[in-house]
């Protein structure tokens, strides 16, 4: 029986990582992509990482993947951008050194796997208490959710609205990335002297 | 299932990752193809884990999916920026620097 899902959620993932390089649209490869994260999701629950499985249906499938078909939407398509010579031609190396490496790995190194495997719970407690320890991954912890928060102010930041000059100026280019970037020394610089200004 | 199945798995969604983010003309497709070759890290750090016995590798993997997270919000982010504008989203477009 574990097999037979293991087969099943192993195809999903395979299939789906396989489609999102080979579709000749994005959108197609972004459902593709959904594919894969549910596959690998199944492999976690069988591999007994019942909260890992959850994280990863909720921030791969429910964040990221509606994050880039945001970025579809707001991006024009473009048709004629798969080219099958250029796939073949990067895949077939790839997949060659990667096999390659894979089977020379396997043939040497020796895996150590624990014989009798106890029959997973839930992973949800220990590894909150594994996280919150002080001799354990407190500090990694903590740095990482600095790390997010200042991901999010970054990336508002970056993706804010800017001057209309500078977003239509394709034609000039360089001009409007020189205003764009003058502007926001600017916004800088009444960012710094406004608190300044109140006290 | 032994731990050779997964990493063959591993390994198959590495390398349609690493093709996803050098043979694809756009933006969006190399952030999926990083969303891949990370997705097979997390998935090789839990197999090992449970064929170790230790939660040290799930926790290791919730860390790269926080990462993953948080590259993708930044990623997004500059690739909106750059095709405002260059009006492109190919990799090959914004070529400033090399002036």
């Amino acid at each position: 029986m574990e097999t037979l899902f293991f087969i099943l959620f192993a195809a999903l993932a395979i299939a789906g990582s396989l489609a999102t390089v080979w579709l000749r649209y994005v959108v197609h490869s972004a459902f593709a992509l959904m594919a894969a994260f549910l596959g690998v999701a199944g492999l976690f629950i069988l591999l007994g990482a019942d909260f890992i499985a959850v994280s990863q249906v909720l921030i791969y499938v429910g964040g990221i993947l509606i994050l880039i078909l945001f970025g579809i939407m707001l991006t024009p398509p473009d048709k004629k951008e798969r080219s099958v010579k250029r796939v073949l031609g990067f895949g077939i190396p790839v997949f060659a050194i990667v096999g390659g490496l894979a089977f020379q790995i396997g043939s040497v190194v020796k895996w150590v796997e624990k014989p009798d495997l106890p029959i997973p719970g839930p992973t949800a407690a220990p590894i909150g208490r594994a996280l919150l320890k002080p001799d354990g991954y407190l500090v990694p912890f903590e740095l990482v959710s600095i790390v997010l928060l200042v991901a999010l102010i970054g990336s508002v930041f970056i993706a804010r609205r800017r001057t209309m000059q500078s977003i239509g100026a394709t034609s000039q280019a360089i001009g409007g990335t020189s205003q764009a970037i003058g502007g926001t020394s600017q916004a800088i610089g009444r960012a710094s002297s406004a608190p300044g200004g109140k006290s | 299932m032994g731990l050779a199945g997964y990493l063959i798995v591993s390994a198959v969604m590495l390398a349609c990752g690493i093709v996803c983010t050098v043979a694809r003309k756009n933006v969006i497709y190399i952030l999926m193809g990083i969303e891949l070759i990370l997705n097979a890290a997390n998935l090789n750090l839990v197999a090992f884990s449970r064929f170790n016995g230790h939660l040290d590798g799930q926790v290791f993997a919730i860390f790269s999916i926080i990462l993953a997270a948080a590259e993708a919000a930044v990623a997004l982010a500059i690739v909106l920026n750059v095709f405002g504008l260059f009006d492109s989203i190919r990799p090959d477009d914004p070529d400033l620097l090399k002036e």
